[in-house]
């Protein structure tokens, strides 16, 4: 197990390398460069710029440097703010990211668990087609649409909570709903189909035989082996979340990293980007791997073992 | 007759689809005796499956039973309400399924699985039931069962798994056990490894047993009486004996001699022609009739009755009717008839069931 995660870390570097180098050529093949949105710098002042952020170095020569701070884990300075080192922007950006993302998660993979079983024990009447119009709507609502009926009605008319921002806690609470729904439908389609496949299989059947009652057979055999596989998908959709929504952060003006790579990617602070770049890649990997140990702990079936000897 | 354990009269079980109405079961009666063994064989689709699951009261959702009665122990099990019915189950009634590879729970430890039905209807700590559970284990045969209690089912090997759910199934001492299709997904060691099982268990706990199969060669180790199925209707029932060694009904000849045998080894097995009949609109006269070479004017118009052959043996064949005319079975089951007079003036067999090819 522990020969296991060691490995899969190294996994890690390697494709945190890879990322990295493909962002960091990519960059520069982008058309602009960061300062010439700001048309009022001179030829000469452009110069002195492009000297301090060695950008007038051949490519190779940048993609070394640019490699060799990485290790020391310096993803460079900022374009945009200037002295403000790319890691501590995306640090101070964080925590509105990560809590609306866990709330949204937390709220979204349960009641879309809920709902999954719900319609899975209704299947075919009509608390299941109630459940499926649920998720189908959550599915194909953008996150931008709903926040914003959110922020129209239940801040601008009721004035239940805060309608933009981030200074107290109950700014998070919309946000929060408005990203949960992506999550919930997603959860509680899936968790359907896998506890009406678990609900037709022989060992339910047995469990009936033995004299369980309807209620006795979902919790003592049928929610266990539905949600195994539904923890597969929690891991992406949570990576997806943690790292903040692009639309949602905009829409509540949340200063969180979402927020940042719009802004980012706007002015061309080519650091920022590849910075957050390599962050969003870290965070997926970081989630898959955390989903696979759970998986492994709750699925006697799954031994995470190098080699695949016997199954 | 109060010896019997289980009573099934006149029992009519239809499936409401959107192609129609599939009439699976049609009139079907039998009895059970206390300890005794009853194959109910036929091809695929008889309705097996869906007779002894009426009994279990574990039919599917789009089931009507139009018409019958089930008497366990005289107490018709379809006029019981759900609860009595759960008590019911894994109790005194209980079930083999066909698949060991898929009946097991894949995350709960064995040792819980067969504890749990003690658990559900038995007042008895947590420890008492895994303890009875692995006394259970070891009696079907479980090597070593005490350090395997924790094991997970696809630690064990099909043949393993199947004598887990035959634990499951008789832990409770149930009065009936249904076994649908137990061996059927297992090889012919296993197989027969678990018929002696059964037979074994069955002495030592004088259960009463149904056992389904299509396979004819299996009905001889295990059945005192066999019921051939054939459309959704028993068409021939009997001892082993009777319906081995003097078959009355041209299906049961067709199945028969469809059978491998010591001398039939290597040669070229003739199933019976054609197909069953749609049960959405079962035909008027017998449902054998189309594939049958023996039907008569009477068979296309007539479904034919039960006719009396021994105090034990009916078959529901108009071959039977006195008016009918003397007919010459297939070449197989004539040979089979005279082997076994043969055998039984020489007094060869004792325990007749044994006189057959196993
Ligand atoms: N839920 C259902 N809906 C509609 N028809 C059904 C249903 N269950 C069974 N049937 C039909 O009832 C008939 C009897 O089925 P059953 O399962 O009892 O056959 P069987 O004798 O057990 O066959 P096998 O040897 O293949 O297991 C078949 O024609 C089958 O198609
Ligand atoms: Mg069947």
């Amino acid at each position: 197990m522990l020969k296991y995660i060691l490995k899969r870390l190294g996994y890690m570097i390697l494709t945190l390398f890879i990322v990295a180098s493909i962002t960091f050529f990519m960059m520069k093949l982008m058309p602009g460069t960061p300062f010439s949105n700001q048309d009022k710098l001179s030829a000469a002042q452009l110069k002195i710029m492009n000297e301090q952020y060695g950008l007038n170095k051949p490519i190779w020569q940048q993609y070394l440097i640019y490699l060799g701070n990485l290790l020391h884990g310096d993803f460079g300075t900022s374009f945009q703010f200037s002295n403000q080192p790319v890691l501590s922007l995306i640090t101070s950006r964080l925590k509105p990211s990560l809590l609306i993302g866990s709330q949204a998660m937390i709220i979204g993979s349960l009641l879309g668990i809920l709902l999954g079983a719900v319609a899975a024990i209704n299947k075919n009447n009509w608390i299941d087609s109630l459940a499926t119009f649920v998720s189908i709507v959550g599915i194909s609502v953008p996150s931008f649409v709903l926040g914003v009926l959110l922020q129209f009605f239940i801040a601008f008319k009721w004035h239940m909570f805060p309608i933009a921002g981030f200074d107290n806690w109950q700014a998070s609470v919309l946000p929060s709903l408005a990203l949960a729904v992506s999550p919930l439908a997603q959860t509680a389609r899936f968790m359907r189909t896998e506890m009406v496949d678990v609900l037709n299989s022989d060992y339910i059947e047995l469990s009936k035989a033995k004299g369980n009652t309807r209620w006795q057979t979902v919790v003592k055999h049928t929610l266990r082996n539905s949600l195994i596989p539904v923890i597969t998908i929690l891991g992406p959709l949570t990576a997806n979340i943690l790292t903040g929504s692009l639309v949602v952060e905009n829409i509540f003006s949340i200063p969180g990293i979402g927020e940042q790579f719009v802004k980012s990617i706007m002015t061309n602070d080519y650091p920022t980007i590849m910075g957050l770049t390599i962050f969003y890649a870290l965070m997926f990997m970081v989630m898959l791997l955390i989903t696979d140990i759970l998986y492994s702990l709750i699925d006697p079936r799954i031994r995470l073992t190098n080699d695949k000897e016997e199954n | 007759m109060s010896d019997n354990i289980l009573e099934v009269k006149n029992l009519n079980i239809n499936f409401k689809t959107f192609a129609g109405t599939v009439q699976a079961i049609r009139d079907v009666s039998f009895n059970l005796k206390k300890g005794e063994t009853l194959a109910i064989v036929g091809e695929s689709g008889s309705g097996k499956s869906v007779t002894t699951r009426s009994i279990m009261g574990l039919l599917a959702s789009n089931a009507v039973i139009e018409h019958g009665e089930i008497l366990f122990k005289g107490q018709d099990l379809l006029k019981e309400s759900a609860k009595e019915m759960d008590h019911h189950r894994g109790n005194d009634l209980s079930m083999i399924f066909q698949d060991p590879m898929t009946s097991l729970d894949p995350t709960m430890t064995i040792g819980k699985q067969v504890a749990e039905p003690l658990r559900i209807h038995g007042k008895i700590s947590k420890e008492k039931a895994l303890k009875r559970a692995q006394e259970v284990l070891e009696l079907v045969g479980i090597p070593n069962a005490k350090n395997r209690m924790k094991d997970f089912p696809h630690q064990f090997s099909g043949g393993q798994r199947q004598r887990i759910v035959i634990a499951i199934a008789i832990v409770n001492y149930p009065e009936i056990l249904i076994a649908d299709e137990p061996t059927t997904a297992l090889d012919v060691t296993v197989q027969a490894q678990i018929i002696d099982l059964m037979r074994e268990l069955q002495e030592k706990l004088e259960t009463s047993i149904i056992f389904i199969t299509h396979d004819l060669g299996v009905v001889a180790g295990i059945a005192d009486r066999v019921a051939v199925m054939y459309a959704g209707k028993i068409i021939e029932v009997g001892t082993v004996d009777e319906i081995f060694y003097q078959p009355k009904h041209p299906y049961t000849w067709g199945l028969l001699s469809s059978m491998p045998t010591l001398d039939t080894k290597g040669a070229k097995l003739s199933s019976i022609p054609g197909t069953p009949p749609d049960l959405l609109d079962p035909p008027k006269g017998d449902a054998f009739a189309p594939r049958n070479p023996y039907a008569m004017q009477i068979d296309l118009e007539a479904q034919p009755p039960f006719f009396k052959v021994s105090d034990t043996h009916y078959a529901a064949t108009w071959l039977l009717h006195p008016d009918a005319p003397k007919v010459q079975p297939p070449a197989p089951i004539v040979k089979r008839a005279q082997e076994y007079a043969h055998l039984m003036q020489t007094g060869a067999v004792d325990t007749p069931s044994e006189g057959s090819q196993n």
